[in-house]
């Protein structure tokens, strides 16, 4: 036992190595997936078929199936593909030679589908008012969504968006199945040089359990700040 | 547009074709979603009773039980789960005698049991948010009326709730089918992923092979949105 322990001390500084990586597909996924999340949820709200049709298979395709069969299509589907494409005479090819950008895509695509959803529904309860009091000012149709419409949505979806946050972070796990190394590659890799099973996942689950909660406690912190006004008045 | 022809006698059902392969992975999926769905309903029911408890350690339990679970991968649980859950039922046999000691615990239990405990942390939130929407006269009254707490459960709690517990137990099915496909990670199960993941690297066709397995979990999602349907029409019947 005391072996034991003392094996899964001396793991903590490799594991810990990996969480910028965590981090970094986490972050990057989320920026990327949230940015695209707009436009599927304004097509999802069009009235023009052309529009909304496409949006809500894309919507069903990403939710109905697994993450884990998303990132293997895009990381093998492309990889079969791309080598011999124009791609590889152009610099993107060196990025694109290990797992990192395909989780990327796989992630940013998998997140724009589920938040896509959420923002449509945030979106479609934005108070009518609002949206015509904008109007009323003579702001244009994309002013109104830049200042009015995706302001006040963001506000109204922010705490569901925040959860789809902490399972993105969770989901990034899975990049460890198409050789990133990020916490859980890192736990495997380990796993696999010391034939032993618990001790590294174990680490990794500690690190993944801090790492939840400080996100938890940053997103609380950030969605206390967009929502002040809303907030109890202090006494004075 | 020549190649597609040879690529639908890919999944041909016939002696070289990957059809019929890919039917028996799907079995083994709907197998292992169906078995971990039923775990997680039991650790679902069992954590929402310690939630709701008047003992405070079984309340506490309960809570490391849904927060632990929820804060890590599902991946990262399901190996844990997976190898400590075979690992403790070996240990537990070493009590009965030596004769245990070489028997193998079966790898579609472990993995069920891994996926329904997973399954479970979310199913204690889901079914203890529904019991706290049963109205507390309701309750009340079966009290007023005599019944002891068993029968308060099976006549009132338990159908009372599934009327809220409805659409966060049905996400959760939904969930349980496409979780399954992290079993193909353990190596011992042909569930319908592997199966994909097999024909892939044999036949170099990747992204073909890979589309077809999304499709076979998306028909899944989608027959099952149909049955849910049915099913909510039918559990709401009392409230049009």
């Amino acid at each position: 036992m005391d072996e034991s322990l003392t094996f899964l001390l001396s793991i903590f500084p490799r594991l810990l190595a990996a969480v910028p990586l965590t981090l970094a597909l986490t972050a990057i996924s989320c920026v990327i997936g949230n940015a695209l999340a707009v436009p599927v949820a304004l097509a999802r709200l069009s009235p023009n078929p052309l529009l909304w049709m496409p949006s809500a298979l894309y919507i069903l395709l990403m939710r109905g199936t697994p993450l884990l069969v998303q990132t293997y299509l895009i990381y093998y589907g492309l990889g079969e593909v791309l080598p011999g494409s124009f791609i590889q005479q152009t610099f993107l090819w060196e990025y694109l030679k290990d797992g990192f950008w395909y989780a990327v895509f796989a992630f940013s695509l998998n997140t724009a589908g589920y938040t896509g959803e959420i923002l449509r529904g945030a979106m479609s309860a934005v108070p009518r008012g609002e949206i015509e009091a904008a109007k009323a000012y003579g702001m244009s149709p994309w002013l109104v969504l830049w200042r009015v419409t995706l302001p006040r949505a963001v506000q109204i979806c922010l705490p569901a968006m925040s959860g789809e946050t902490i399972l993105l972070l969770k989901a990034t796990s899975l990049a460890s199945l198409i050789t990133v190394w990020d916490i859980m590659g890192t736990a495997r890799q380990i796993q696999k040089e010391s034939y032993r099973i618990y001790e590294p996942l174990i680490a990794a689950g500690i690190i993944y359990i801090i790492t939840v909660f400080i996100l938890t406690r940053l997103l609380n912190l950030l969605e206390r700040r967009i929502n002040q006004h809303r907030a109890a008045p202090q006494s004075a | 547009m020549d190649t597609s022809p040879s690529l639908l006698s890919l999944m041909s059902f016939g002696h070289d074709g990957w059809g019929a392969r890919f039917v028996d992975g799907l079995v083994v999926t709907m197998e292992v979603s169906l078995a971990a769905y039923a775990v997680s309903l039991i650790f679902g029911l069992l954590g929402a009773s310690a939630k709701l408890s008047p003992y405070r350690w079984l309340r506490s339990i309960a809570d490391v039980y849904t927060t632990l679970v929820r804060a890590l991968p599902e991946l990262l649980l399901l190996l844990l789960v997976y190898y400590s859950g075979a690992d403790a039922i070996k240990f537990l046999l070493s009590f009965l005698g030596d004769d245990y000691e070489d028997v193998e615990v079966d790898p579609f239990a472990a993995a069920v049991i891994a996926l329904g405990f997973i399954g479970g942390a979310y199913m204690t939130e889901v079914m203890r948010g529904a019991i706290q929407s049963i109205p507390v006269g309701q309750i009340e009254a079966a009290k007023a009326c005599g019944m002891s707490p068993l029968l308060r459960v099976r006549r009132i709690i338990l159908p009372q709730m599934l009327r809220f517990a409805l659409p966060g137990m049905s996400n959760l099915w939904l969930n349980a089918t496409k979780d399954s496909s992290l079993i193909s990670v353990l190596g011992s199960f042909q569930d319908i992923l592997f199966m994909g993941y097999r024909a892939a690297s044999t036949t170099k066709h990747y992204s073909f092979f890979y589309t077809m397995t999304a499709l076979c979990f998306l028909i899944v999602t989608l027959v099952s949105m149909a049955g849910i349907r049915l099913i909510e029409a039918r559990v709401n019947r009392g409230y049009k």
